[in-house]
């Protein structure tokens, strides 16, 4: 335990990625999304649960130059399996490849998910379709021993995902649809409030306002949470500076933290969630944008030294890298 | 396939652009360092700086804007960290430097000298210049020419020293001869352009810090024709030349133009690969074209037809 905190930093994935043009093998319907199989074999042996893929999207002459990460909702025989979420060009382009078509993967990229001791009963929460990354953990924390509960939710029955898969690794496992057209009507967070103390660590992938929440109720509960933040990246790999967020280091410092590298899998008290879209001052390096930096910690009773409110340079031309 | 950057032998044409490459630790599992031209890291400053907030980026057609704001860990981290480790990988370092006043570069470029590995500096005058009331020095041939004599005095004397411009002006001919005429031994074109995407839904700017800088190939026709006017004017200058380079015959053309060198930038996101590969697909696409050296094809669009 570091500065208070219930977790420490996620450590570094055992493998480097490959990047690799790999072969569509697989493609079916789950609810409102596509889970795609790549047969991907070096992906698939390096991989460990949280881990995520970039896919180069559109071809090699592409006008969409980003990558689109993915999390990695299964690996077997070869194949990694992913579950698309079609809402833009990128990922519409993905959920629309067909089997013999090939896609340039890169992967696998991120922090995995840390094991607890063997035995420690675990909690997972999945919301839509960021369960589908859990299926894997489940399965693992099973074969060391951890007894497994799981929560799903979704807005409604038809954007849930892997709840066959979640429901044969997990006991108790609970559907929550805020509609209510699956499993009990509500949030997952209604659940996971009910079976967190049962739980000597808890895993959560998601929405990250949900992320937020399940971080907040075991936090609260005392009980370490791991979670993998959705934050929009361009390349995935550590070069682009796009996906960071305000995160505690071992050290106790907030850094702007890259989720591609640093994460996607962070202990959810050290992700600073109401400070994300923000500049704090308190961040390393924050002076150098010209905040004020923050007051030295006062003894308990005086009065905290104000600090300047974020404040960033906007639309000074030419700051950009 | 070797070419100088300055009178420095390198044994690649292509390197890494700054701020898309970090400081090339990432791109191990995918290039091999050594064979690059240089790694030019992205552009340190005297402090570790945390960058803007977010949503730093946005995606466009053909390209991408990106507010970052220069997030790194300063001098002092580089130095310790950053350099080492791509030297003792035998990957040359170009060191992109930035700052708010003329002094701050001047000691970067001494903080720099003799270190193992450093190939030299790349001078991004595209910063804000607090001094000239939020101008970027590279829109000023002065303050543009300030910089640079003071770095290429402070400087290693054997790193040469290259001068980052920006399109970004109504001559950049002007600002070029001004920056060659204070010591710069070369010239890197072009930096991102300025600009803004606004969310149709939320019905404000998308990124964190409003405006940002365009990049991709969406801009390399821009970048092309400031290559090929600095050459024109000034073809005794090296040019370093970049913006929106995605393949061996995007290179190509910019070798034509008058570069000596290019650097791969926003290309690397889309294909972390893509220095390795465009140096192959550069090679075939000169032999195939019969140059028996790159330094035949530099500025070789200027030439007559008949000639």
């Amino acid at each position: 335990m570091t500065g208070g905190l219930l977790t420490e930093p996620a450590p570094a994935a055992p493998w480097p990625p490959v990047q690799r043009v790999v072969t569509v093998a697989g493609r079916r319907p789950v609810g409102a999304y596509v889970e795609l199989s790549l047969a991907a074999p070096e992906v698939a042996e390096r991989a460990v649960p949280g881990q995520f893929v970039a896919f180069a999207v559109g071809g090699p002459t592409s006008a969409h130059l980003l990558r689109r990460s993915i999390a990695i909702a299964g690996v077997g025989g070869g194949q990694v399996q992913v579950v698309v979420s079609a809402h833009g060009p990128g990922s519409s382009w993905l959920a629309g490849l067909a089997p013999g078509d090939v896609v340039d993967v890169v992967g696998p990229l991120g922090r995995p998910f840390p094991m607890p001791p063997p035995g420690t009963p675990a909690l997972l929460v999945g919301g839509g379709y960021g369960a589908a990354a859990l299926v894997g953990l489940a399965g693992r924390l099973r074969a060391t021993g951890s007894e497994v509960a799981a929560v799903t939710g979704a807005a409604s029955a038809g954007r849930l995902c892997s709840v066959q898969e979640l429901g044969s690794l997990a006991a108790p496992f609970v559907v929550m649809t805020d509609d209510g057209s699956a499993g009990r009507r509500g949030w997952v967070t209604d659940a996971v409030a009910e079976l967190v103390n049962g739980a000597g660590v808890v895993y959560a992938c998601g929405p990250m306002g949900m992320l937020r929440a399940v971080a907040d109720v075991a936090t609260a509960a005392g009980v370490p949470s791991y979670v993998a933040v959705e934050e929009s990246m361009a390349c995935g790999i550590g070069v682009c500076m796009t996906c960071v967020l305000p995160v505690v280091g071992g050290d106790g410092r907030t850094r702007f933290a890259r989720s591609c590298v640093e994460g996607p899998v962070f202990g959810g008290d050290r992700v600073r969630f109401a400070d994300v879209g923000t500049l704090p001052a308190d961040v390393v390096g924050a002076d150098a944008m010209g905040l004020t930096p923050p007051a030295v910690p006062t003894p308990a009773g005086s009065p905290p030294t104000p600090v300047a409110p974020p404040e960033a340079d906007p639309g000074t031309p030419g700051a950009s890298s | 396939m070797g070419t100088a950057i300055g009178r420095v032998p390198v044994p690649s044409p292509v390197l890494t652009a700054s701020g898309c490459s970090g400081f090339g630790r990432e791109l191990e599992p995918f290039v091999d360092l050594a064979a690059l031209g240089a790694v030019v890291t992205k552009s340190v400053q005297l402090r570790p700086r945390s960058g803007r907030p977010t949503p730093r980026m946005a995606e466009t057609p053909s390209g991408m804007l990106n507010s970052i704001g220069l997030q790194g860990p300063g001098i002092d981290g580089l130095l310790a960290e950053d350099l080492p480790w791509l030297a003792q990988r035998g990957a040359r370092a170009f060191v992109s430097i930035a700052g708010t006043r003329v002094e701050d570069f001047a000691e970067l470029a001494t903080r720099l000298r003799g270190v193992p590995g450093v190939l030299g500096i790349e001078v991004n005058i595209s910063c804000p210049n607090v001094e000239s009331r939020g101008e970027v020095f590279a829109c000023d041939p002065v303050a543009a020419r300030d910089v640079v004599a003071a770095v290429r005095a402070a400087a290693d004397p054997a790193q040469p020293v290259y001068a980052k411009l920006s399109p970004d002006v109504t001559d950049i001919v002007t600002i070029a001869r001004s920056v060659a005429d204070a010591g710069a031994d070369g010239l890197s074109m072009i930096n991102t352009l300025l600009g803004l995407v606004i969310d149709p839904d939320t019905m404000r700017p998308v990124l964190g810090g409003v405006t940002g800088g365009l990049s991709g190939p969406a801009i390399r026709p821009v970048a092309l024709r400031c290559v090929w006017q600095v050459h024109q004017a000034l073809p005794d200058v090296p040019i370093l030349g970049m913006g929106g380079i995605r393949s061996g015959l995007d290179a190509l053309q910019f070798v034509l133009a008058g570069a000596s060198a290019v650097s791969i930038g926003t290309a690397v996101f889309n294909d972390p690969s893509a220095p390795a590969r465009i140096h192959a697909e550069l090679a075939a696409a000169l032999a195939a074209r019969g140059f028996g050296s790159l330094a035949d094809a530099v500025g070789h669009a200027h030439r007559p037809v008949d000639a």
